[in-house]
């Protein structure tokens, strides 16, 4: 029964949002609640000699300023700081000792009764630093790059092959340093209850995660905190590890034995949560008849001195297209700056940028349409894994996209199209993003009014997950979505991982349906039961809830209502709580496909760019919901525009400092930069990767974008950026 | 931010007299700068003083055919206002081509010519800058100048002026008009922001003390060839690389007047005698454009990110005189250029 999944359905919380009263983790309030207001570090490597808060202290409404000479205990092993998506190395521990390890680390908090109080006072605490030699530039450093532990096994021996290929296309790719600007800032209030336990409203992806990370950061038992992220204000991966700000408040919340709220400024955001600068080198080789020999990726990623963060960047050219030899690595470059993050499709957004590129001038080189050789090199098998795929419709989104754009009228000559002054260009890349999916697990609470609770601790961070579980359960249970209520987010309720990596749909829908399925199975017993019940041979398995009924799928089409079930079996409810299961299967590959399309047209003189069409055909599995859906792929095509013109995180490695740490001079697209966009989902079942055939959406909304629109910049002008974003400065001679 | 003592003003007289008993006050309008600059603690006033109710926002035409406008008229206002849309069609193109519609709701004409350089090292209280901290040095000089002046630089400082009103009112002639203790006066827009020189610190020629209290629009408004040209990072809400103010007054082809103003390429709207004069009395074609665009970068520098400025700045000019002779001038709502 699919009354709900598969339909466009509104949000069930769209009303909240709207109207204002969802309420994020900045607007929880308590009684005697105070502010936090931190203080960073202005050298980006060092020592502080000297941190002289007397001043500060004056200030009449000034409570405290913690720094690492005053604060409570904090936990000193690296254990206790690692969240649950830590990457290897030695956690960042705000206000823990004097060394100085990035440019804008905390290192003070002042507390104060008024906001406005504590940044006042904030800018009254003298430090004296003793500062270090540093580094912040990546390709400054690039000679420092060293090999991650587990390079990917290579396929025959990609370099001979490369030598001998007929026509080779090698290049390096550039991609800049690019900042989290969720609307939502990263906010914390910790509320001090009478009993001493603290309940955290945090901006997080993961409730538990942050509950679990802040009982070993602060010695406490579970019990003691609960943390809860009801709405999320965008997240994308910025709120994937516990912050530094849920640290600072709850460290004074435990100094001040008061609730306590820090709200990170738009500034203090630029010092963390980021995708770091990648150098990417990748290398084609191929036949003139356009069948790859060869494919080499190494990527060059920034990371920081304590973590490593690295991400899959380099291994979905061999991947993704047949070709008999491969290699691919990932180097790491120890800067000091803080680590980077995960940022929506983390690894792919940058790699398939690159790959996608450096393919669309290999077919330039071989005189082939783009997406011919595309289909050149196709695979059903996944070519890492020799693996075939749950389903692969990739060559479905090439043909409907194309079919969409119109790529047929496309003329293959660079500049061969223009409109007025403008030239026009028309620009091709494949995405690829995992369906990956994690135990989670959901409680339904069924009443005999016919509601049902569904309470689960994963996040919606923004995505959409309170409504596709609405969806689900309703779907599930057989009643009107407007008989589900969903609870989220709150560290008390049924586990889930962090929400990311797109895997969120999947993982939570068939929680539900292992949770409704408790529920009909101990209906139908019930209903068994029932003196003179109409369904007293009823067979388990052949009962169906619908339209608040309990019903057999046999001939006699008998049923009797829930409220009956339950008012006969002396009821009130009935609750149920599952884990989610998913068959182990290693023997087949699971990912998402796109192809995207752009069009750009660039005014031929002075190389103003405009993404006048993108079409993005995506084949994701089924569908949940085709409204929020499309924002999904709609909100990931904008992203990549600005991947692709706009995102830059500028520094200045004179002073290891980042310059334009405010969303006027961070460029993102305005309303202005964006035209028509089309999404397509492909239809794509499956019913190999699990019982409701869902990969997941959203980061594969993002790949690709960026270089179909490169590849159309190229198509319009005859110019190759390579270096990005492509502002216009680059297309000028 | 720090903390500060708050007055309003009754009159402008009382506005004045706050000035004068308070060096380290500020005039505050509509604050979608100053605030800013407080939040950085780039501005540290030590009083604000609030001229946002003054009797200032008359917009009135003036014996010789002119428009008189209150300084604190709101940046909207202006741009829709009628006799601005028929008459001085440059000036509300240029207002529209700046900051957001919220932005423009707020901020004040006055406010406008006030507001202060955009450049990142300006705004960031650690780094050396000579305009906000004098004699501690330019960190854009060597630093981050993709953005940075190329026209009237000092080894001080290579900053730009960020208004885009401000480059129209310097095509148009515009006149500011200043209260002070001394009494009244009135000098050229063109006069009224600064070069950097050694004492880049001084955005204006406003003295301490003084408050702007109208700008005065000369009858000539250019209103059939015109065009505002602003070439920026994203198609919009993004401060100018290069803008140009073009105003042409024509007799068939023939050029009999002629304004040419930058935006985004110097410490203040930039103008040139030589570049007008070579165009008066010319046929409007490419080939003068590109002479008068020559002439009007006549000694443009560039430093080590900012060189693309001198060739965009010339295709702008000529693209923008194209634009204002055939009476096509660029749209600020539909982003393609015409």
């Amino acid at each position: 029964m699919n009354a709900y999944v598969g339909t466009p359905t509104s949000r069930v919380d769209g009303r909240a949002k709207v109207t204002g009263a969802a309420k994020y983790a900045g607007e929880f309030t308590a009684e005697g609640l105070v502010h936090g207001f931190v203080v960073e570090a202005t050298i980006p490597r060092g020592r502080i000699v000297r941190l002289d808060t007397r001043e500060a202290l004056k200030v009449a409404g000034v409570l405290d300023v913690l720094t690492h000479a005053n604060r409570p205990s904090l936990a000193d092993n690296d254990e206790a700081w690692k969240d649950e998506v830590a990457p290897e190395g030695s956690p960042f521990r705000p206000l823990y000792d004097d060394l100085i390890r990035f440019n804008g680390q905390p290192i003070a908090l002042v507390v104060a009764e008024e906001w406005e109080t504590a940044k006042f006072a904030a800018t009254l605490v003298r430090i004296d630093y003793e500062q270090d030699g540093f580094a912040t530039d990546l390709e400054g450093e690039r000679g420092s790059a060293r090999e991650m532990d587990k390079p990917h096994k290579p396929r025959g021996d990609a370099k001979a092959a490369l030598s001998a290929a007929p026509v080779r296309h090698e290049a390096d790719y550039l991609i800049p340093t690019e900042h989290h600007n969720p609307m939502e800032l990263y906010a914390t209030t910790t509320v001090w209850e009478s009993d001493g336990k603290l309940t955290v409203y945090d901006k997080t992806q993961g409730v538990q995660n942050v509950q679990k990370f802040l009982c070993g950061v602060f010695d406490k038992k579970p019990e003691e905190i609960r943390v809860l992220s009801p709405y999320v204000g965008g997240a994308f991966g910025s709120g994937l590890r516990p912050q530094y700000q849920v640290v600072l408040a709850t460290l004074a919340a435990l100094a001040l034995k008061r609730s306590v709220r820090v709200v990170l400024s738009r500034q203090q955001m630029y010092g963390l949560g980021y995708r770091p600068m990648t150098i990417e080198h990748v290398a084609l080789g191929a036949r003139p008849d356009g069948t790859l020999d060869a494919v080499s990726h190494e990527a060059i990623a920034v990371t920081s001195r304590y973590e490593d963060f690295s991400r899959n960047d380099a291994g979905w050219a061999e991947q993704l297209y047949k070709s008999p030899n491969s290699h691919s690595s990932h180097k790491l470059v120890d800067l000091d700056v803080s680590t980077p993050c995960d940022m929506r499709a983390p690894g792919a957004a940058t790699g398939v940028l690159a790959l996608e590129c450096a393919m669309d001038e290999l077919a330039v080189a071989l005189k082939l349409d783009p997406i011919e050789l595309r289909l050149k090199c196709y695979s059903d098998r996944d070519q890492s894994e020799d693996l075939p795929y749950t389903s692969k419709q990739l060559r479905e989104c090439y043909a409907c996209g194309a079919e969409a754009f119109g790529w047929a009228r496309r003329t293959r000559a660079p500049r061969s199209m223009r409109d007025g002054k403008e030239l026009v260009g028309w620009g091709m890349a494949t995405g690829v993003w995992e369906a990956l999916q994690m135990p989670v697990a959901a409680r339904i609470l069924l009443t005999a009014n016919g509601h049902a609770e569904v309470s689960c601790a994963a996040s919606d961070i923004g995505t959409g997950t309170y409504t596709i579980v609405a969806q689900v359960a309703a779907d599930a249970l057989g009643l009107p979505i407007e008989n589900i209520t969903v609870r989220l987010a709150d560290s008390t309720l049924p586990q889930a991982p962090v929400e990311g990596g797109s895997w969120m749909a999947a993982s939570s829908a068939h929680a539900v349906l292992a949770a409704a399925e408790e529920i009909r199975q101990e209906l139908a017993r019930l209903a068994k039961a029932m003196p003179g019940s109409p369904l007293a041979n009823l067979d388990a398995a052949d009962a169906t809830l619908v339209d608040g009924m309990i019903a057999s799928d046999g001939k006699d089409g008998a049923a009797v209502s829930i409220a009956d079930v339950l008012r006969h079996s002396g009821r009130e409810r009935i609750e149920k709580e599952k884990l989610n299961q998913f068959a182990e299967d290693k023997s087949h590959a699971r990912n998402t496909h796109s192809a995207v399309f752009a069009e750009v047209k660039v005014d031929e003189e002075l190389g103003v760019i405009r993404v006048t069409r993108v079409v993005s055909a995506v084949a994701a599995g089924r569908i949940l919901n085709t409204k929020t859906g499309r924002s999904q792929i709609m909100g990931s095509v904008v992203w990549g525009i600005g991947m692709a013109l706009h995102e830059e995180t500028v520094m200045d490695h004179r002073f290891g400092r980042i310059m334009n740490a405010n969303i006027a001079e961070y460029h993102i697209p305005v309303n202005a930069d964006i035209h028509d966009i089309d999404v397509i989902f492909v239809d794509e079942p499956d019913s190999r990767i699990n019982r409701m055939g869902i990969k997941g959406l959203g980061e594969i909304g993002i790949v690709g974008v960026p270089a179909a629109i490169a590849n159309a910049v190229y198509h319009a002008t005859g110019k190759r950026i390579r270096r990005f974003p492509i502002t216009l400065d680059k297309l000028l001679d | 931010m720090n903390n500060f003592q708050y007055s309003r003003a009754s009159d402008v007289a009382d506005a004045i007299r706050l000035l004068a008993a308070d060096p380290g006050a500020k005039l505050i309008a509509g604050g979608t700068n100053l605030i800013d600059l407080m939040k950085e603690n780039v501005e540290r006033p030590s009083r604000l003083i609030d001229i946002s109710r003054l009797p200032l926002r008359d917009i009135e035409e003036t014996a010789d055919g002119g428009l008189r406008i209150g300084a604190l008229v709101p940046n909207s206002d202006l741009a829709y206002h009628p006799l601005i849309e028929q008459r001085y069609p440059l000036l509300a193109s240029a207002i529209l081509a700046g900051a957001s519609a919220q932005l423009r709701n707020m901020a004040s004409v006055g406010g406008n010519l006030m507001q202060r350089t955009r450049c990142a090292y300006f705004y960031d209280t650690t780094t050396p800058c000579n305009k906000r901290s004098p004699g501690t040095g330019c960190s854009a000089r060597d630093g981050l100048n993709r953005n940075h002046a190329i026209l009237g630089t000092s080894t001080s400082c290579i900053a730009t002026n960020p208004s885009d009103m401000s480059v129209a009112l310097a095509a148009l002639g515009a006149l500011v008009h200043i209260a002070g203790r001394t009494g009244e006066r009135t000098i050229a827009l063109t006069d009224f922001h600064r070069l950097p020189g050694d004492t880049p610190h001084l955005d204006t020629n406003l003295g301490s003390g003084e408050i702007i209290t109208a700008i005065e629009l000369p009858p000539h408004g250019f209103a059939r060839n015109y065009s505002y040209l602003k070439i920026r990072d994203r198609l919009s809400y993004a401060f100018a690389l290069v803008s140009v103010a073009a105003a042409l007054e024509l007799e068939g082809n023939a050029i009999s007047e002629a304004r040419l103003a930058l935006g985004g390429v110097a410490h203040k709207p930039w103008r040139s005698p030589e570049a007008e004069a070579a165009l008066r009395g010319q046929a409007a074609t490419a080939d003068h454009f590109g002479r008068a665009a020559d002439l009007l970068l006549q000694g443009a520098t560039a430093r080590s990110h900012n060189g693309f400025k001198i060739e965009l700045a010339r295709r702008a000019v000529v693209r923008a005189l194209i634009q204002a002779t055939s009476a096509t001038p660029q749209s600020q709502v539909h982003k393609k250029i015409a």
